[in-house]
């Protein structure tokens, strides 16, 4: 009889992150679709829309939001429709790995994805538009929690949409078009202020208006731009509140709603 | 102890009952295979002994603990073989099993796994471009790499040529060589001849028979059929003795084609699932 003592929660879940980024990485559709795709939407649109400087600092500061949404909302969502479809999760179930590291690993996959496509982002708006990155801390530090807020609470929803996909087919439909039509909702392809109120209330229900608005009030030239907002100010505490009440539903929604397979039990 | 006790193991699904009062033992060390045709309740049996499903009633104990209750210790002294999962394609054969090796308090050696399995020279291939019978023996490699007490093998041929079928029951062999424990379902026949010590036939979600692969069914004492051919075409006769009808028969000359059969396997088990 073996008294070895099982792996600890935290390494495993480190271990799963490690496989997870090279499983995500290795894949064309994730590196084509989930990856590059908002890049070379920000270069489109971009090359037709932005006429001058600050316009270009707000119009990256929008896509870098839609572009981490990308990789957490419908990232996460996919790769976990993924897991159930092709029998990881049944595997994973099978061993003694606990389902806490399962989600760490998770967690690590989206930091790091999210964290890529922001660099690429701004990479591609330097580089193409000119644009200037936020130069105080206090901008980063605003950057840094509306970042961490945002994948969180993205992931979460991205988590339970994905038990409604029964197949990465499906889930492709149920993931990308809130996110599309979200875009055009957040201020992301058009500015919020030139929405009718109907489509700005949708918009503000939803955590990438939050995002995107948050990311604005970082790279805009000055505080001056705040007039553009609907609201006529950045409302920092209300884009954490929205967000932090997005992940407090996301994770009930999640832990009720999270299925090891497509089988019924 | 037993490794495996079902006691009036049940489970509906929307009204239609899949499981009808099992019972099971399964002895430390033996290779157990359930027989049953696609529907009988064999994959429902199994993924509630696994603990991947609940159960409607019944006792069951799998290594002393109740499936529904077992925990992170219990996991990992089982070894669960996939029947169709494709997950960890990006990877490659040693990055996959080096990976899973980490969740087990004591696994074998990657290296050796690989080896044992006969996946050295594709150990740096992907496992999405893996054949049907190597990705197999990846799914085994990753059953086995945490030194399992008790594997589950679900259908574990279905859909290899013939070869493959015969490299994956030396596998079977060699594992059960080392004293681990085995429940296989299958529904070749073959293969539960091949490689149990025992076996149950599943049809409707109850064990119509049970026995070894030789007496199954009472195959053992059933009547044997003579049969040559005569100035009258083929003839048999169905004798519980057939040395001596065989003798008596002989004594005006040779008898031209001539055969002496008991049933086989298929013929009781296809007699069973009626």
């Amino acid at each position: 009889m073996t008294t070895a003592v099982l792996p600890g929660t935290l390494s495993l879940g480190l271990a799963r992150g490690a496989t997870e980024l090279r499983e995500f990485f290795r894949q064309k559709e994730n590196l084509i679709f989930t990856v590059s795709l908002p890049a070379i939407l920000m270069l489109l649109l971009g090359t037709v829309y932005v006429r001058e400087v600050a316009q270009g600092q707000m119009f990256a500061a929008s896509m870098i939001g839609a572009g981490i949404i990308s990789t957490s909302f419908v990232g996460l969502g996919m790769s976990v429709v993924a897991d159930r479809e092709d029998g990881t999760l049944k595997r994973l179930r099978g061993t003694p790995m606990p389902f806490t590291s399962y989600f760490i690993g998770k967690i690590i996959l989206v930091f790091v994805s999210s964290l890529v496509e922001a660099v690429l982002l701004m990479i591609v708006a330097i580089v193409r538009f000119d644009v200037q990155l936020p130069s105080t801390a206090e901008k980063w530090f605003t950057f840094g929690w509306v970042f961490v807020l945002g994948i969180i609470s993205c992931s979460l929803i991205g988590v339970a949409l994905s038990s409604i996909a029964k197949s990465t087919r499906n889930a492709a439909g149920v993931l990308n078009l809130p996110y599309i039509v979200l875009q055009f909702l957040s201020g992301v392809f058009i500015s919020t202020a030139a929405l009718p109120e109907s489509l700005r209330v949708t918009g503000s229900l939803f955590p990438l208006k939050w995002v995107c608005q948050g990311f604005r009030s970082v790279f805009a030239l000055n505080d001056g731009y705040a007039v553009m907002e609907a609201a006529g100010s950045w409302e920092l505490g209300k884009i954490a509140l929205v967000l932090g009440a997005w992940t407090i539903g996301g994770l009930v929604l999640v832990s009720r709603t999270f299925k090891w397979s497509n089988a019924a039990s | 102890m037993n490794a495996i006790r079902v006691r009036g193991l049940r489970k509906a699904y929307k009204g239609h009952q899949a499981v009808a009062g099992v019972d099971l033992d399964v002895a430390r060390g033996e290779v157990f295979a359930v027989l049953g045709p696609n529907g009988a309740g064999k994959t429902t049996s199994v993924e509630i002994l696994e603990g991947h499903r609940d159960r409607d009633g019944g006792e069951v104990s799998v290594l002393g603990v109740d499936p529904a209750k077992g925990g992170r210790e219990w996991r990992s002294k089982l070894g669960i073989v996939l029947q169709s999962a494709t997950d960890a394609a990006t990877l490659t054969v040693r990055e996959a099993v080096h990976h899973y090796a980490k969740y087990y308090a004591d696994p074998r050696d990657p290296e050796e796994i690989i080896d044992l399995v006969g996946l050295t020279e594709k150990a740096k291939s992907r496992a999405g471009t893996l054949s049907g019978g190597q990705r197999r023996r990846l799914d085994v490699a990753l059953g086995i790499i945490g030194r399992p007490e008790l594997v589950f093998l679900d259908e574990p041929t279905t859909g290899f040529d013939p070869e493959a079928r015969r490299q994956f029951w030396s596998l079977i062999k060699l594992l059960a060589a080392e004293g681990t424990t085995i429940l296989l379902t299958t529904h070749y026949l073959d293969e539960a001849e091949a490689l149990a010590d025992r076996v149950a036939v599943l049809a409707g979600g109850r064990i119509v028979a049970e026995g070894t692969p030789r007496t199954l069914g009472g195959r053992a004492h059933a009547d044997a059929t003579v049969r040559w051919l005569s100035d009258r075409g083929y003839t048999e006769i169905r004798t519980s003795e057939p040395t001596k009808a065989i003798a008596e028969l002989s004594r005006n000359g040779e008898l031209a084609e001539l055969t002496i059969t008991r049933p086989s396997l298929e013929d009781v088990y296809l007699e069973l699932i009626k």
